[in-house]
């Protein structure tokens, strides 16, 4: 205790000294914010609350106290969970409205579970895949076998809720579907990525490529495969049974039987996913900092020289492509879940490309900054985007602009393209890189002063 | 002496054109070998043989009593050989001492869900790993260096960091491929007894290519000359230096005078 207060004192000036230019920053974009704020009309105390918890966790200095940065990593961790409470009350932004339904929160939160295992792939071995797709494809029909009547040949239930027992096909509890996702999806990850990983950049984003095509012909054309109906083709595959605790967990100590029917069902869910996005950022974390994840760098710097130093190329490679499948596995299985059906329209190309642009727009290997690019483009695709449609159409813009009401999120993957393109002209290394990578973009920029000047 | 290294009729044909051609190659335990020859004659090719990064067409490596022709880098960097590279090739974005952890890796344990779990032992070693890294940064004089960026050190010291990482691998053999390359001379000179002293306190057996002959003809006790992937010469220094054919192919006779 007492050697904790010495520690505190000890880093009480380098708090104070640090703390003076983040709360000018904070005052050179808080202020005129606030003013602009004020006049428009659309001042309220949820704002004024939000200020002032942005300013607590931001303007201290927190990380240079003793395990001040778990303060921040506390604080922003105490507001996602409480999201679903205090959203309704929440102010309206300028242009964007109202902040994002719980609803919506959820798949926000898929998405970014999905970028951070996408973010092991590419950001971390840099290996590019082009195909992440295919994981989540596996999960979400693996859902889809396990937890509903598609196969009514079987009557197994095994924990699952939300049917009646009697009800045909597998009913497998979707805790236990979701660790069989992920690791179906690994097993996958890893047969694919055994004959492909020996090759190197734009032809393995080829080959990925190719498997991310793959992937929803099979579940388009998968109704008659081989005389059987694995996938029921276009229709898809629903319903398939919520994620619950069944009845006895339920009369014993009060949690919910199943989350569809439980009158807080979107909370429940949201709260679910968050738990999952917060272990998987955990894994990425402590993968990351670990002996794997330093051969992961030194791979994507060197394959050579990470070689001649002992790694072995294909292992290392193929751990974090298992890895990267595994968490892709486990947010289809639970997206499949929340939706209540899997569907191979939920599976093209596209969505490949709009989680890596996830992870580039963030910051490739910044776990923040995938997580905050996760978080705003599935927003922009969820919300966001009709959100400001409303607010050009209502306000005159679209009618001075185009000559005429337009229907924005028609324009969804154009909008994400020229986002893309901003990013990489202005801020290539995404919006909060890792330093890591703020090194390898600084390269050739060699900002040493002309003159030798020390000062004593 | 026992010969760590041995290699037998040697080959590396590159579609017609024979980069190495049937070279027999020894090392004896705790010497240091150099590995001379103008430039294309091969010297690289028969590296990179060595640790695995090329396949040979024909011939045999063994390294200390292992088959080692045809393995794959990593297999032969396990079993203890250490190279650094001609042409710098460090991990820029990470620290030196993230460097060093690197070349550690065949030395350390641990997959996919001991690093998440991190169990107690998994710390302990990772402790200790880094210590040591540090002691082998300080050993290589690069000293209060441990959180630069391998990319801001300044060229001298990335020499030395390609050294300490290749350290890290525990080798029983040090390939260095031109080492001094763009030293100054005092420099090379600081070098060269830092190799002497690797041989003579770690009992490291050392091969290095390298044009400066005044480090060759200083430090190895035994020379081999390529020219046009063919062994043309081996023998001591003083041997190679009078060798008619080696005169002829790459010293020049002013470097008899």
């Amino acid at each position: 205790m007492a050697a904790g207060l010495q520690a505190v004192r000890e880093s009480a000036p380098a708090l104070k000294r640090q703390t003076m230019p983040r709360a000018k920053r904070a005052a050179i974009v808080g202020i005129p914010a606030f003013l602009v704020l004020a006049f428009t009309g659309s001042m309220s105390l949820g704002l004024i609350m939000a200020a002032l918890i942005l300013a607590a966790l931001y303007i201290p200095a927190w990380s240079a106290l003793p395990a001040g940065k778990w303060v921040v990593l506390a604080g922003i961790l105490l507001l996602a969970i409480l999201y679903p409470i205090y959203q309704p009350n929440l102010f309206d932004v300028l242009v964007f409205g109202n902040f994002p339904s719980a609803d919506t929160g959820v798949t926000m939160l898929v998405f970014i579970m999905m970028a951070l295992g996408l973010n092991i792939v590419v950001g971390y071995a840099g290996l590019l895949d082009l195909g992440y797709v295919a994981f989540y494809a596996m999960g979400a029909y693996t859902v889809a076998w396990f937890a509903s009547q598609h196969f009514s040949g079987v009557t197994v239930h095994v924990g699952g809720v939300g049917v009646a027992p009697s009800t045909p096909g597998f009913h497998i509890s979707i805790w236990l579907v979701v660790i069989i996702a992920g690791v179906f999806a690994t097993v996958a990850g890893v047969l694919i990525g055994f004959p492909t990983l020996r090759l190197r950049g734009d032809y393995l984003a080829i080959v990925t490529l190719g498997f991310g095509e793959i992937m929803p012909q099979i579940a388009v054309n998968g109704d008659n495969l081989f005389g059987r109906n694995i996938t029921n083709g276009s229709q898809g595959i629903n319903p398939i049974d919520p994620p619950g605790f069944g009845d006895r967990l339920h009369n014993a100590v009060g949690l919910p039987t199943d989350f569809l029917s439980s009158p807080n069902s979107t909370r429940l869910f949201y709260w679910t996913a968050l738990f999952l996005v917060v272990v998987t950022a955990f894994c990425s974390a402590r993968l990351r900092d670990s002996r794997l994840g330093r051969a992961w760098i030194a791979i994507r710097e060197d394959e050579t020289a990470a070689a001649a130093m002992g790694v072995p190329l294909m292992r290392t490679k193929t751990w974090a492509y298992a890895g990267g499948a595994f968490f892709g596995g486990v947010a289809g299985a639970y997206y499949g879940s929340f939706k209540g059906g899997t569907f191979p329209s939920d599976f093209y190309f596209n969505i490949s490309v709009f989680i890596l642009c996830m992870v580039i727009l963030g910051g490739m290997g910044n776990i923040w900054g995938v997580i905050v690019g996760a978080a705003f483009l599935s927003y922009l695709n969820q919300e966001g985007l009709a959100n400001i449609g409303a607010w050009m159409n209502a306000n005159g813009v679209s009618d001075f602009v185009f000559r005429k009401q337009i229907d924005v999120p028609l324009y969804t993957s154009g909008i994400f393209g020229v986002i893309l393109v901003l990013t990489m002209l202005f801020k290539p290394e995404g919006l909060i890189p890792s330093e890591r990578r703020k090194q390898e973009f600084r390269e050739g920029v060699h900002d040493q002063p002309l003159y030798d000047v020390t000062h004593e | 002496m026992a010969d760590l290294l041995t290699a037998v009729g040697v080959r590396k044909e590159f579609g017609g054109l024979v980069a190495v051609n049937d070279v027999d190659f020894t090392i004896p335990e705790r010497t240091i070998v150099s590995l001379i020859g103008p430039n294309g004659a091969g010297k690289t090719t028969f590296f990179n043989m060595l640790t695995g990064v090329y396949k040979p067409t024909a011939g045999q490596i063994v390294f200390d009593g292992h088959d080692v022709t045809g393995r794959p880098p990593h297999v032969v960097t396990k079993f203890g050989v250490g190279r650094t590279f001609q042409n710098i090739r460090l991990f820029q974005s990470m620290t030196a001492l993230e460097n060093v952890l690197v070349g550690m890796h065949s030395r350390l344990k641990g997959g996919i869900l001991r690093a998440i779990f991190k169990p107690p032992s998994l710390k302990r070693e990772e402790v200790a790993a880094r210590e040591k890294a540090h002691d082998l940064l300080e050993f290589s004089g690069l000293r209060g260096r441990d959180d630069e960026y391998a990319r801001n050190l300044s060229y001298g010291d990335q020499r030395r960091l390609e050294v300490a990482r290749a350290l890290a691998t525990e080798p029983k053999l040090l390939l260095l491929d031109e080492p001094t390359a763009g030293m100054n001379p005092q420099e090379t000179a600081e070098f060269t007894s830092f190799v002497a002293m690797l041989r003579e306190e770690q009992g490291l057996t050392v091969l290095m290519i390298e044009h400066d002959m005044r480090v060759v003809m200083g430090i190895s006790e035994r020379v081999t000359v390529l020219d046009y992937g063919e062994k043309i010469a081996e023998g001591t220094p003083q041997e190679v230096q009078s060798d008619e054919r080696v005169i002829e192919a790459y010293l020049g006779t002013a470097a008899v005078s």
